[in-house]
C-alpha cells in the first residue's frame, strides 16, 4: 500500500496540471463575465469536496462514539441503513424541488452508506480518530479556499465582497465550527481527545441544517446550480469542471492519506516514548 | 424516575444555594452586561428609532457574553476538591447531573435578563411596536439555547488546557442560529415591522434538537478517559 503513495501522487500531479491548463484554457469564456468566470473550476470542486470530508469526518466521528459498545453499535448500523432505504423511498414518492433529480438523491443516500460501512471496515479505534483529523484538516484547507475564491470572484461580478446570503453563511459557519473543532483538539490532551472531539462534530454536524433554514428567507444573490436537469451549463465546461472535481478529490485524498499516516506515524512515537520512560525512568528526560 | 428527579432537584438545590451564598456568578455576570451596556451605548448614540433597530442585538450579545461568565464556573466549580470525579463514580445517572446543572444556569441567565431589561429600556428608550407578549418566549426558548449548549461545551472545555478561552470559541459557532432567531425575533417584535413567528419556531426547533443531543451525549462526555 505504501509503495501505491508516490504513483498515486504522480498521477494527482498530472490530473492537476491538465486540468489547469483545461480551465485556464481550453475551457470556452463566459459570454457575460469573462475570464472571471474560470474561477469557477476552483470554487465549485472544493465546496463539494470540503462537504465531502466534512461528511467523512461526521461519519468518523460517530463511529467512534457508538463503537464503544457492541449493542449502540449494531444499532448504528441499522439505523444507517434504514436511513438509505428511507432516503431512495423518499426520493422517489416525495415531490422534489425542481432540478433535483430522484436517482441522483437516491445513489447519494446508497454512496453514503457504502462510505460508512467502508470505514467502519478499514478503521477502528485509534485509527478512525486519526482519519476524523486527517478529514477534517484537509476539510478545512479546502473550506479555506471556497471561502478565498469566492469574494474573488463576486468582487466583479457582484460588485461586493460578502453577503449574508444561505450558501455563503452556512458555508461560513461550517468552517467556523470546524475550526474551533481543531482548536479543541489542539488543546485537549490525552485520551478523551477523541472522545469530545467526536461529540463536538456531531454538534456541529447537527448545527448545519438549522443555519441553513435560519437564513432561508434572506435574499439570495448566490447562482443556483447549472448542473442537472434544469442547467444551462455548457457541455465543454461541463466537462472541464468533473475533470477539475476528480484532480481535487485526488489531491485531498493524498492530502487526507499524507496526514493520516502521520497521525498514525506521531501516535506510535509518542506511545513507544511513553514505553520506554516506563521500562527505564532514568534515560527520559 | 423519581430518583432521576430527586437526584436532580436535589444537585439543582445545591447549586442555587451555593449561588444564593456567594453570588459569584450573578454579580460578575451583572456588572459585565452592565459594561456592556454602557460601552455600547456610548459607541452609538441612536435615536428612538435606530436603537429599535439594534437593541435586538445589543441585549442578546450582552447576554450571551454575560452567560459564558456563569457556564464557565459551571463545572470549575466541581474541579475543587475532586467533586467531579466523585460524580464520575457515583451510581447517579449522569443526565441528571447535567439537567440540573442546565436549569440552574437556566435560573441564573433569566435572573440577569429580569434586572438588565429595565437598565436597557432606560438607556436605549424602547417601547414595542409589535406584540410584546412574544418576547417572553423568545427570551425563554434563546436562554434555554446559550444554556444547554453552553452547560455542554463547558463540560468539553473544562477538558482542555485553556478552560475559560475554550468555551467561547466552542460555543459562539454552534450557537449562531440561536443567536439569530434571538435578534431577528426581538427585532421584528421591536419594530413591529414583521412577524417574529418563524424565529420562534427555529428556536424551538434548536432547543429540542440540542436538548436530545446533549443528553445523549452526555455521559460519554462525562466519563471520557
Amino acid at each position: 500500500m505504501k509503495r501505491f503513495f508516490p504513483i498515486f501522487g504522480a498521477i494527482t500531479s498530472a490530473l492537476l496540471a491538465f486540468a489547469l491548463y483545461e480551465a485556464l484554457i481550453a475551457a470556452p469564456t463566459e459570454q457575460t463575465m469573462g475570464n472571471v468566470q474560470r474561477i469557477f473550476y476552483y470554487h465549485v470542486p472544493s465546496a463539494w469536496t470540503a462537504f465531502l470530508l466534512f461528511s467523512l469526518n461526521f461519519m468518523a466521528s460517530v463511529q467512534y462514539l457508538v463503537r464503544r459498545n457492541r449493542s449502540s453499535d449494531r444499532l448504528a448500523n441499522w439505523i444507517v441503513i434504514a436511513l438509505g432505504v428511507i432516503t431512495c423511498i423518499v426520493a422517489f414518492v416525495v415531490k422534489l424541488p425542481d432540478g433535483i433529480e430522484p436517482s441522483s438523491v437516491a445513489s447519494t443516500g446508497i454512496a453514503a452508506v457504502g462510505i460508512y460501512f467502508l470505514i467502519r471496515k478499514y478503521f477502528a479505534g485509534d485509527k478512525l480518530d486519526a482519519f476524523a483529523v486527517s478529514t477534517a484538516e484537509v476539510g478545512v484547507v479546502f473550506c479555506t479556499v471556497v471561502l478565498v475564491t469566492g469574494p474573488l470572484w463576486a468582487r466583479p461580478v457582484w460588485g461586493i465582497w460578502w453577503t449574508w446570503d444561505i450558501r455563503l453563511t452556512t458555508t461560513f459557519v461550517l468552517w467556523l465550527i470546524y475550526v474551533s473543532y481543531l482548536l479543541l483538539r489542539r488543546f485537549s490532551n490525552g485520551s478523551q481527545t477523541a472522545v469530545i472531539a467526536s461529540a463536538l462534530a456531531i454538534f456541529g454536524a447537527l448545527d448545519v441544517p438549522l443555519v441553513y433554514f435560519s437564513i432561508w428567507f434572506f435574499p439570495t444573490q448566490h447562482p443556483q446550480p447549472v448542473i442537472g436537469d434544469g442547467g444551462s451549463i455548457d457541455p465543454r465546461m461541463l466537462r472541464v469542471l468533473l475533470l477539475n472535481w476528480v484532480a481535487f478529490l485526488c489531491f485531498a485524498l493524498l492530502l487526507c492519506w499524507a496526514r493520516y499516516r502521520l497521525e498514525v506515524l506521531r501516535r506510535e512515537v509518542d506511545e513507544t516514548l511513553a514505553l520506554e520512560s516506563l521500562l527505564d525512568p532514568r534515560s527520559s528526560r | 424516575m423519581s430518583l432521576f428527579r430527586s437526584i436532580t432537584a436535589t444537585s439543582l438545590a445545591k447549586d442555587v444555594r451555593l449561588e444564593w451564598r456567594s453570588k459569584d456568578a450573578i454579580n460578575s455576570m451583572l456588572f459585565f452586561a452592565l459594561l456592556v451596556v454602557v460601552v455600547f451605548s456610548f459607541s452609538f448614540d441612536p435615536n428612538a428609532e435606530e436603537s429599535r433597530q439594534i437593541a435586538g442585538g445589543l441585549v442578546w450579545v450582552a447576554v450571551l457574553f454575560a452567560a459564558v461568565v456563569a457556564l464557565n464556573q459551571t463545572w470549575t466549580r466541581e474541579l475543587r476538591n475532586h467533586v467531579l470525579d466523585a460524580y464520575r463514580v457515583s451510581p447517579a445517572p449522569a443526565n441528571s447531573l447535567f439537567l440540573s446543572k442546565a436549569l440552574g444556569n437556566f435560573i441564573f441567565v433569566c435572573v440577569l435578563e429580569a434586572l438588565m431589561t429595565p437598565l436597557f429600556i432606560l438607556f436605549y428608550n424602547l417601547r414595542a411596536l409589535g406584540p410584546g407578549w412574544q418576547l417572553i418566549p423568545i427570551a425563554v426558548l434563546g436562554t434555554w439555547a446559550i444554556v444547554v449548549n453552553g452547560t455542554f461545551f463547558a463540560a468539553l472545555s473544562v477538558r482542555t488546557r485553556a478552560r475559560e478561552i475554550m468555551l467561547p470559541l466552542l460555543l459562539f459557532p454552534i450557537s449562531i442560529p440561536a443567536l439569530l432567531g434571538m435578534v431577528e425575533g426581538t427585532t421584528a417584535i421591536l419594530s413591529g415591522q414583521y412577524s417574529a413567528r418563524f424565529w420562534i419556531a427555529l428556536l424551538i426547533a434548536y432547543d429540542v434538537v440540542f436538548t436530545i443531543a446533549s443528553l445523549f451525549l452526555f455521559e460519554t462526555v462525562l466519563h471520557a478517559e
